[in-house]
C-alpha cells in the first residue's frame, strides 16, 4: 500500500506527496503531459529533442547541472510516445534546490540558439548509436508503420527520420514549450524524507506563480480496427532471421489490458514461458524469442519477436508460433500456470516499489492515466483476471485478422 | 516551515540559488553486515535493511574464467547451472523459481562466479533447498549443452556486428593480452569445443566442492541463518579463496598502442575506446584518482561530457571510469561518435588531460564533484541491495569497511594541488591505448 496526498495548485499543477522516512534522501518527479503522440508528423522527434533542451539553461538560471550537482543531486529525464518525465534524487536537507531549479524551467526556458544546435547534434548521434548502427536497429520504424496506420503511435520517439531533428528551428522550441509545459499540463510529486506541509509550502512557493496556461486536450486520430492480416518482408545485412509479430491490444486503462499484459507472461515471461519452452528448448527452431507488449496509454501492441536458427524456415518458425497461439486461443490455461504468471506480477510490483524513485514516478504516471490510487489496486486487478477471460481475450487479439507479421530476412546468408 | 506560509511571488528572487547543505557535512556510514559461519566454513554476510518483505541471496564461488583451462568452460559452467539435475529438468527448475515469483540469476566474472536469488520473504522456504540441489547435483544434459553452444554462438554472431561489442573486446586484449582472464575473448570455435565432460568436472571441482561465500540482503527473517544452515550447511563447499592466494597470471600489455579497425564498412559511428593499465585497490592512489577520474570523465557535469557532449555535439554520451578489476584495474575512456568526429573527438580527450595536467581544479568545479558524490553514495546507502553491492565488491577485494571511509575521507579532503600531480603521473596521453571501430 502505497501513501500519498494530493492536491492542486491555484494553477492547475497537480502535487502528489508520498513520505519516506527511511531514506535520507527526496525524489522530485516533474511529469508533462507530452509524448511523441502529441508531434506534428512532419516534425517528429520533437518531443524528445525538447527534454534535451529543459537542460540547457532556464530563464533565471543559465545552468542546470551545476547547482544541482553541487546540492549532491543528480537527474534524468526519459520521453516516451505518451509523456515526458523528469527527475531528480538529492539529499532531503537540499530540498529547495530541486523546486528552485524544476520551477524556473516551467516558467521558462532560455530558448539558446547555442543549446538548440548542441542538442540538435547530440539527438542525432543517439539516432545514429541506437537505430542505425546496430543490427535490427530499424525493426520499430518499420513495424510501427505497419500497424498504426492513422494513430500517431506510427512514429517512434526519437523522430521517424534524421531530417526532422536537423530542421527543428527556435521558433518551434518556443510554441512547444508554452504549449504544453505548463503548470496545468504538468504533475509534480515529491517523495521520500518529507513531509506534506513542507511540500506544499514548497510548491506553493516556487510553482505557485507561474501562469497555468491553457490546457491542452488532446484529438488524436484514433486507430481504425484492424481486419487484415498483414504482411512485410524486409532484407537486411544482418546475420540471422528474425520474426516479429505484433498484434493490437487495449489501452493502458481498459480491464483487458491486465489480461493482455497475463497472456505475454504465459507466452514469454521466463525460462518456463510457452514459447522458450516450446520453440527453443523443444522444436528448436529459436535462439531466442520473447513476448511482451508495448504497454502504452492509447491501445498498444503485444509483440512476439524471435531470432531464427540457421536453416529454418520463416514459414515453418511463423507456423510454430501461430500453433503456440492456436493453444492459448483453444484450451484455459491451468490454473497452476495461471497462478505462477501472477505470482510473477506480485513479485515485479513488489521488487519495482522499493525503490522511492520508482514509486515516484509511478505515482505521476498513475495520476496522469487519471486516478493515482490506481497504483494500489493493480495487484487486485491482477488476482482477479480468470482462465476465462484469458481464452477470450486471446482470441479476440491473437485473431489472424489483427495481425502483423514482419519477417526480417539475412541478406547474408 | 508550514503550510501557512503565504505566496511570495514579488520577492521570490529566482536568480538566487537557496542555500545548500555541502557534502562534507553528511556523515556516511556503510550499515555493517552479520558474519556466520556455516558448518562447513562457508561465510554467510547477511545485511538486515529495508522495510519491504523481500531478499536477495548470493552464492559466490571462486569459479570465475581465472580458473578454467579451457576458454569458456567457466561462464557454461555457470550458465547452465539452472538446466537440469538427476530430479528435475531445466523446464521443472525454472518452472519452480518462476512460480515463486523468484528470479534466479546466473553471473560469471572473472574470479567469481554466482548464482543470485531475489524473491518474497515468504517464499524463501521453498526456494533454498532447490538452490541447494542446484549446486550439488546439476548434470549438466548433453541437449541442453547442445542448445547452449548453438544459441551462444548465433548471439555471437550478432553481437560480432556491433562495434561497441567489438571495442569492448579489443581494448581489454591490449591492455591485459588475450590469454590473460580480463583479456580473453570466446571465438565461435571455443563454443563448438565445450565437452560435457568438461563442465561436469568443473562443476565438480568449483562447484559442488567449490568455495563459497553467501551474501544476503534486505528485511531478512529471523531464521534465516538456520534455513542456510540446513540447506548448506552440510554440503561438501569449501571457505573462499583468500585474496592474496587468488591466480595472478602475468599482464602483458600491447606494444603497439593505437588502432584503427573497419567492422562494419557501412556504419555511422566509430567506438572509441582510450585506456591505460592501472593499478588495483590497494594501491594508495586507487581512490583518490576515482576523484580526479569524477572531475574528467565520471559524471554529467564532467569535463568530458561538457566539452565532447555538452560544447561540441560529437557524441550522445562520453564517460570515463577505472575498471572493476581485482588483480589490476584500468583507466577506461568510452565514447560512441559519428564517424566523421572520431577524430576531433579523440583530439578533445587528450586535450582534456592535458589541462588537468597544467592547470589546478578550480574550487567550485572541485566541490561540485564532490558533492555529487557525496550525495550519489548517501542515495546509494538506503536500499539494502546497493548496500550489498558495495560490501561485496570490498570482500571480494580483499579490503575492509576502512576502505569505505576512507574513500569518503579522500572526496571531502583531497586538494586542487593532490590531483594535478595525480595528472601529471596517471594522465599522460602517450600511455593510452587508443582504439577506434567503425
Amino acid at each position: 500500500m502505497i501513501k500519498y496526498d494530493r492536491f492542486q495548485l491555484d494553477n492547475g499543477l497537480r502535487v502528489l506527496v508520498h513520505e519516506d522516512a527511511s531514506t535520507p534522501m527526496v525524489v522530485v518527479n516533474v511529469l508533462y503531459d507530452v509524448g511523441a503522440r502529441d508531434e506534428d508528423p512532419k516534425k517528429t522527434g520533437f518531443a524528445h529533442l525538447f527534454e534535451h533542451l529543459m537542460f540547457g539553461g532556464s530563464v533565471n538560471i543559465d545552468d542546470f547541472e551545476t547547482p544541482l550537482q553541487l546540492a549532491g543531486g543528480e537527474n534524468n529525464a526519459y520521453t516516451t510516445n505518451d509523456f515526458t518525465n523528469y527527475y531528480i534524487q538529492l539529499p532531503a536537507e537540499n530540498i529547495e534546490t530541486a523546486f528552485w531549479l524544476e520551477s524556473d524551467r516551467m516558467l521558462s526556458l532560455a530558448f539558446s540558439e547555442k543549446s538548440l544546435e548542441v542538442q540538435r547534434k547530440v539527438v542525432m548521434e543517439e539516432f545514429k548509436e541506437h537505430y542505425l548502427n546496430k543490427p535490427y536497429g530499424d525493426v520499430w520504424f518499420k513495424l510501427r508503420e505497419l500497424v498504426y496506420k492513422e494513430h500517431p503511435y506510427r512514429w517512434m520517439t526519437i523522430g521517424s527520420e534524421l531530417s526532422h531533428i536537423e530542421q527543428a528551428r527556435l521558433e518551434d522550441v518556443k510554441g512547444f514549450f508554452f504549449k504544453y509545459y505548463r503548470p496545468v499540463n504538468a504533475i509534480l510529486v515529491v517523495a521520500g524524507k518529507v513531509n506534506t506541509a513542507q511540500a506544499r509550502s514548497l510548491a506553493e512557493k516556487w510553482f505557485g506563480d507561474i501562469p497555468a496556461g491553457d490546457k491542452y486536450s488532446r484529438r488524436l486520430p484514433h486507430e481504425p480496427l484492424q481486419r487484415e492480416a498483414r504482411k512485410l518482408t524486409i532484407h537486411a545485412q544482418v546475420p540471422l532471421d528474425a520474426l516479429y509479430k505484433c498484434y493490437p491490444m487495449a489501452s493502458r486503462t481498459e480491464p483487458g489490458y491486465y489480461v493482455a499484459d497475463l497472456l505475454t507472461e504465459v507466452l514469454g515471461g521466463g525460462a518456463s514461458s510457452r514459447l522458450h519452452q516450446a520453440l527453443i528448448k523443444e522444436k528448436r527452431l529459436f535462439s531466442q524469442i520473447d513476448c511482451y507488449h508495448t504497454g502504452s496509454v492509447d491501445p498498444g501492441l503485444v509483440v512476439i519477436e524471435g531470432r531464427l536458427i540457421k536453416g529454418v524456415s520463416m514459414e515453418d518458425a511463423d507456423k510454430a508460433v501461430e500453433e503456440e497461439l492456436h493453444r492459448l486461443q483453444n484450451e484455459l490455461v491451468d490454473e497452476k500456470e495461471l497462478e505462477k504468471v501472477k505470482n510473477k506480477t506480485e513479485a515485479a510490483i513488489v521488487f519495482e516499489d522499493m525503490s522511492v524513485m520508482n514509486r515516484a514516478n509511478s505515482l505521476a504516471i498513475y495520476e496522469l492515466l487519471g486516478d493515482v490510487n490506481m497504483m494500489n489496486t493493480e495487484l487486485e486487478k491482477y488476482r482477479a483476471v480468470s482462465a476465462g477471460a484469458m481464452l477470450e481475450t486471446a482470441r479476440r487479439i491473437f485473431d489472424p485478422l489483427n495481425s502483423n507479421t514482419l519477417y526480417y530476412l539475412s541478406e547474408t546468408k | 516551515m508550514n503550510g501557512m506560509e503565504v505566496k511570495t511571488s514579488a520577492k521570490l528572487n529566482r536568480a538566487i540559488a537557496p542555500p545548500i547543505k555541502d557534502a562534507v557535512e553528511f556523515e556516511l556510514n556503510l550499515p555493517p553486515y552479520r558474519k556466520t559461519l556455516l558448518s562447513n566454513g562457508v561465510e554467510v554476510y547477511a545485511i538486515d535493511l529495508g522495510n519491504v518483505e523481500a531478499m536477495m541471496v548470493s552464492w559466490i564461488f571462486d569459479a570465475g574464467n581465472s580458473w578454467e583451462e579451457k576458454k569458456g568452460i567457466a561462464a557454461a559452467a555457470n550458465g547452465l547451472l539452472k538446466n537440469g539435475t538427476t530430479d528435475r529438468t531445466a523446464f521443472a527448475i525454472n518452472q519452480h523459481f518462476e512460480y515463486y515469483g523468484a528470479y534466479l540469476n546466473r553471473a560469471a566474472q572473472h574470479e567469481t562466479a554466482e548464482l543470485t536469488l531475489h524473491c518474497l520473504n515468504k517464499y524463501v522456504g521453498e526456494l533454498l533447498p532447490v538452490v541447494a540441489e542446484l549446486i550439488s547435483d546439476s548434470i549438466y544434459p548433453g541437449e541442453e549443452l547442445d542448445i547452449y553452444k548453438r544459441n551462444s554462438q548465433q548471439r555471437l554472431q550478432v553481437s560480432l556486428k556491433k562495434s561497441d561489442f567489438v571495442a569492448n573486446r579489443l581494448i581489454d586484449a591490449y591492455l591485459y593480452d588475450e590469454k590473460h582472464p580480463y583479456g580473453k575473448y570466446a571465438l565461435m570455435e571455443d563454443y563448438q569445443a565445450l565437452e560435457r565432460e568438461d563442465l561436469v568436472a568443473y562443476f565438480d571441482r568449483y562447484y559442488r566442492h567449490g568455495a563459497c561465500r553467501i551474501l544476503a540482503a534486505g528485511r531478512l527473517p529471523d531464521d534465516l541463518i538456520q534455513r542456510l544452515e540446513r540447506s548448506f550447511g552440510n554440503l561438501p563447499l569449501r571457505p573462499p579463496v583468500a585474496y592474496g592466494s587468488l591466480p595472478a597470471p602475468a599482464i602483458i600489455p600491447a606494444a603497439t598502442k593505437k588502432y584503427n579497425i573497419v567492422n562494419d564498412p557501412n556504419g555511422v559511428q566509430g567506438s572509441i575506446r582510450i585506456a591505460r593499465n592501472f593499478p588495483n585497490r590497494h594501491h594508495p592512489d586507487f581512490q583518490k584518482v576515482q576523484v580526479l577520474n569524477n572531475v574528467f570523465g565520471g559524471y554529467f557535469g564532467s569535463r568530458l561530457m561538457a566539452n565532447i557532449r555538452e560544447d561540441k555535439g560529437y557524441t550522445y554520451g562520453i564517460h570515463s571510469w577505472l575498471v572493476n578489476n581485482i588483480q589490476a584495474s584500468a583507466l577506461m575512456i568510452s565514447t560512441e561518435a559519428g564517424k566523421e568526429v572520431c577524430a576531433p573527438a579523440i583530439e578533445e580527450v587528450y586535450k582534456e588531460m592535458e589541462l588537468l595536467r597544467s592547470e589546478l581544479i578550480e574550487e567550485e568545479e572541485l566541490q561540485m564533484a564532490r558533492n555529487f558524490t557525496i550525495g550519489t553514495i548517501l542515495g546509494d546507502l538506503d536500499g539494502p541491495f546497493h548496500v550489498a553491492g558495495r560490501w561485496k565488491n570490498i570482500l571480494l577485494n580483499g579490503l575492509d569497511g576502512n576502505y569505505f571511509n576512507e574513500g569518503v575521507r579522500i572526496i571531502k579532503t583531497i586538494t586542487p594541488e593532490e590531483l594535478q600531480e595525480l595528472a601529471v603521473k596517471y594522465l599522460d596521453p602517450a600511455v593510452f591505448y587508443e582504439l577506434v571501430v567503425v
